[in-house]
C-alpha cells in the first residue's frame, strides 16, 4: 500500500519541487529586470524636477540603499504576498490592475484556442491522410502563411475589410459603448456573463467584437497545431495496431479519427498548452491594433508609460501562466494517456 | 482429406515499386489452405510477411498485387471492394502480429478492443459485445477476464499481449488466421503457450491457419505442411513430418542450422546461396506431388 502511493506521491513532490524553482527563476528575472531597466524607478515617483533631498529619501524608502540579495528578498517576500506597488499610469495596485485588464486577454486567447484546436487538429488529420494530395499542400500553404504573417498588419487588413468594408464584425474594443455596465461582472468573460445575464444583444454585441481579433490569434496557433497534428498522425499510422486495426476490419474512418487520433491527443497536449502560452503573449500586438483592453494593452501603454511596477507585475503573471500550463498539461495528460497514470 | 480448401492462391506477386526499378517482393507464389496449419519458413526478407499481407488485402503502399488466383472459400479476393474487404477482414480471415506491444492500441482498454472488432462485424450492442469479450478472453486462458478486460496494453506481459490480441482476431469467428511471427518477440517460457492456446481454438473451431516464422524448428513441430520461401518465391512444400527428405538446397541448409536452438533470434547462420534458385518457382502440381505421400 505504502509502495503504492509513494511513486504518485514522489512525482508530486517533483511538480511542486520545480515550479518553486520556476517561479524563484522568474521572479530573478523579473528583479534584474527592474534593476537594471533604463528607467529611473526614484525619477518615475517623484519626476525630474524633484530635489536632491527628496531624491535620497525616496531612494531610501524604495530600498535601493540595500545590497542587492536584500532587495531579491524583499522583493520576493513583496511578490509572494501580491504586492507589486502601485501602478504609476493608473495609481492603483498593480495586481488590481492585472486582476482587471486579464479576463479581457482570457476571453480572446480562450476563444482563439478553441478556434486553433477545432480547426488546427482536422485540418492536421486530414493533410496526414491525404499526404502528398492537393489537400495536404493546401494546409501547408496556409500553416506556413500563418508562421510569416505579421499579426498587426493581419489585423489592420482585417479589421478593414470584415469591420469597415463588409461590415460582418464589430469594430475595436470589447463592446459598444451603449453596452457597457449592462451585465454584472461574475467571470469576467463578457461573452459568458451575458448569457448568465441572459443579455442575448450584449453577447452577440461582444461576439461581434470579439470575433476578428479571436479568429486572427486562432489562425497563428492553428498554422502550428495542424502542422504539428499532421506529423504527430503521420507518425502514429506507420505503426503496427494501425495495422491490427484494419486487420480486424474496421473502416479508415475509424481507425484514423479513433485510433490513431486517440494517440495523437496525448502529443498534442503539450503542444495546446505551449499554444495557449504563446496566445497571451501574441495578445501584446493583437490587443494594440484591437483596442482590446486586455494584458497586452495595458502592458504595452505601461511600457510606454515607464510604468515598471505594472510592467513587472504583468510579466510574472503571464510568467506564472506558463508555470501553470505547464502543470495543467501535465495533469491533462494522465487523463488521456493511460501509461502515465500509473508509477512506472 | 482437403475439401474444399479454404484459401487458393496461384501465381501471387508483390512488387514495390521504386525511382531505380521494381522490387518483386513476392514472387509467383502458389498454394492451397485446407483446415490445416500451414507453416512459412524463409529468412528475414524473404516475402513472408508481404504475402500474407496481401492476402489480407493490406499490402503496404504503393505495393502492387497481382495474382491469377486468390480465393478465399467462395470469394474472389481479387475482385472485392475495399468495403467488401473490410467485412472480410476479422470476420471471414484475421491476422496475428508479431509483437503485442506494438500491435495493440496504447489509449484503449484491451477489452475495448476486443469488443470493438465484435461490434463491427455482428452488429451487437455493448452489452452483447463486451459478454462475448469476455467469453472470448477465457477462451485464450485469461484467469480473471473481468480484470483484465479494464486494463491497458502496457499493463499486460508479452504473453498476455498476444493472447489478447489472438481473442481480438478471432472473436468474430474467422475460418483463416494469418499469424505472423506471432511468438518471436515473446520470452521463450511463454512462446509455447501462446502456441498451444493458438493450436487449441484453430482446431476446435475447424479453422484454417497459416504461421510464418523465420524458425523452421517451430514451424515444423508445430505445422502439418511447410512453405519455404527464399528471394520471394516458394522453394519447397512439403509436409511437416518429411522435413528430412526435403530436395532443395536451401531448406537442407535452414535444416542443417536447426541444432543451434539456443541462438539468438533472427540470427541465421550463413547458409549457400546459389542464383539459380531463383529459378525454382514450385508450382500447385508439384505441391501436390510432395504432399503425395501424406
Ligand atoms: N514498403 C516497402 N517498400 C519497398 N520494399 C519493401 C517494403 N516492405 C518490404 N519490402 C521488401 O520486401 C521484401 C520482403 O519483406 P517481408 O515480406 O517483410 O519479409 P519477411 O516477412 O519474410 O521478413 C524485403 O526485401 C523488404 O525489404
Ligand atoms: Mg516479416
Amino acid at each position: 500500500m505504502a509502495r503504492r502511493l509513494a511513486a504518485p506521491l514522489r512525482r508530486l513532490g517533483g511538480v511542486v519541487f520545480s515550479v518553486i524553482l520556476t517561479f524563484l527563476g522568474l521572479t530573478a528575472v523579473t528583479f534584474v529586470i527592474g534593476r537594471f531597466m533604463p528607467i529611473d524607478p526614484v525619477i518615475s515617483i517623484v519626476g525630474d524636477k524633484a530635489s536632491t533631498e527628496v531624491y535620497d529619501r525616496v531612494y531610501k524608502e524604495l530600498g535601493l540603499d540595500q545590497p542587492v540579495v536584500v532587495q531579491y528578498a524583499t522583493y520576493l517576500s513583496k511578490v509572494v504576498r501580491g504586492e507589486f506597488g502601485n501602478s504609476v499610469m493608473t495609481a492603483r495596485p498593480v495586481l488590481e490592475d492585472v486582476w482587471r485588464v486579464f479576463p479581457a486577454t482570457m476571453e480572446l486567447a480562450s476563444l482563439a484556442l478553441i478556434i486553433g484546436v477545432l480547426v488546427g487538429v482536422p485540418m492536421g488529420v486530414i493533410a496526414a491522410t491525404n499526404r502528398g494530395r492537393v489537400v495536404d499542400q493546401i494546409v501547408r500553404f496556409m500553416s506556413l502563411l500563418g508562421y510569416s504573417m505579421p499579426v498587426f498588419w493581419l489585423g489592420l487588413v482585417g479589421l478593414l475589410l470584415f469591420y469597415a468594408k463588409l461590415g460582418w464584425v464589430e469594430g475595436p474594443g470589447r463592446l459598444d459603448v451603449a453596452f457597457d455596465d449592462m451585465v454584472p461582472t461574475i467571470t469576467g468573460l463578457i461573452t459568458i456573463d451575458a448569457i448568465l445575464a441572459g443579455e442575448d444583444e450584449v453577447f452577440f454585441n461582444a461576439l461581434g467584437h470579439l470575433i476578428l481579433p479571436a479568429s486572427i490569434l486562432g489562425y497563428l496557433s492553428l498554422a502550428y497545431i495542424a502542422r504539428m497534428t499532421r506529423s504527430f498522425m503521420l507518425a502514429q499510422l506507420e505503426q503496427e495496431y494501425i495495422l491490427a486495426a484494419l486487420a480486424k476490419g474496421l473502416s479508415p474512418w475509424r481507425v484514423v479519427w479513433v485510433h490513431a487520433l486517440g494517440n495523437v491527443w496525448v502529443q498534442l497536449i503539450t503542444v495546446v498548452a505551449l499554444t495557449f502560452g504563446s496566445l497571451l503573449e501574441g495578445a501584446v500586438l493583437t490587443e494594440t491594433v484591437f483596442a482590446w483592453p486586455g494584458l497586452g494593452l495595458y502592458m504595452k501603454n505601461s511600457l510606454f508609460a515607464a510604468d515598471l511596477n505594472a510592467v513587472l507585475g504583468a510579466t510574472l503573471l503571464i510568467g506564472t501562466i506558463y508555470i501553470f500550463l505547464n502543470m495543467l498539461s501535465d495533469i491533462v495528460y494522465t487523463l488521456v494517456d493511460p501509461r502515465a497514470r500509473e508509477p512506472s | 482429406m482437403m475439401d474444399a480448401p479454404l484459401l487458393r492462391v496461384r501465381n501471387l506477386s508483390v512488387t514495390y515499386p521504386s525511382d531505380d526499378g521494381d522490387f518483386k517482393a513476392v514472387r509467383n507464389v502458389s498454394f492451397t489452405l485446407g483446415r490445416e496449419r500451414l507453416g512459412i519458413v524463409g529468412e528475414s526478407g524473404s516475402g513472408k510477411s508481404t504475402t500474407g499481407r496481401a492476402i489480407m488485402g493490406l499490402a503496404r503502399p504503393p505495393a502492387r498485387v497481382a495474382a491469377d488466383e486468390l480465393v478465399l472459400g467462395d470469394i474472389d479476393l481479387r475482385t472485392q471492394s475495399e468495403r467488401q474487404l473490410r467485412r472480410l477482414r476479422g470476420k471471414r480471415m484475421a491476422m496475428v502480429l508479431q509483437d503485442p506491444k506494438y500491435s495493440l492500441d496504447p489509449v484503449m482498454s484491451v477489452g475495448q478492443q476486443i469488443a470493438e472488432t465484435h461490434r463491427t462485424h455482428l452488429n451487437s450492442s455493448k452489452a452483447e459485445a463486451k459478454a462475448a469479450s469476455l467469453e472470448m478472453l477465457n477462451a485464450v486462458h485469461i484467469r480473471d477476464p473481468e480484470r483484465v478486460y479494464a486494463m491497458y496494453p502496457h499493463q499486460v506481459s508479452g504473453g498476455m499481449g498476444q493472447r489478447i490480441m489472438i481473442a481480438m482476431m478471432l472473436i468474430a469467428g474467422p475460418e483463416l488466421l494469418i499469424a505472423d511471427e506471432p511468438t518471436s518477440a515473446l520470452d521463450v517460457t511463454v512462446q509455447s503457450q501462446v502456441l498451444s492456446i493458438m493450436d487449441e481454438l484453430v482446431r476446435e473451431r475447424g479453422m484454417g491457419l497459416i504461421l510464418i516464422s523465420h524458425n523452421l524448428h517451430l514451424v515444423s513441430s508445430f505445422c502439418d505442411r511447410v512453405l519455404v520461401m527464399y528471394a520471394g518465391q516458394i522453394v519447397e512444400i512439403c509436409d511437416a513430418g518429411r522435413l528430412a527428405d526435403a530436395q532443395h538446397p536451401y531448406t537442407r541448409g535452414l535444416l542443417a542450422a536447426l541444432p543451434e536452438l539456443g541462438r539468438r533470434r533472427h540470427e541465421l547462420p550463413q547458409l549457400q546461396r546459389d542464383p539459380a534458385w531463383m529459378d525454382d518457382i514450385v508450382t500447385p502440381l508439384e505441391t501436390t506431388s510432395v504432399k503425395g505421400g501424406a
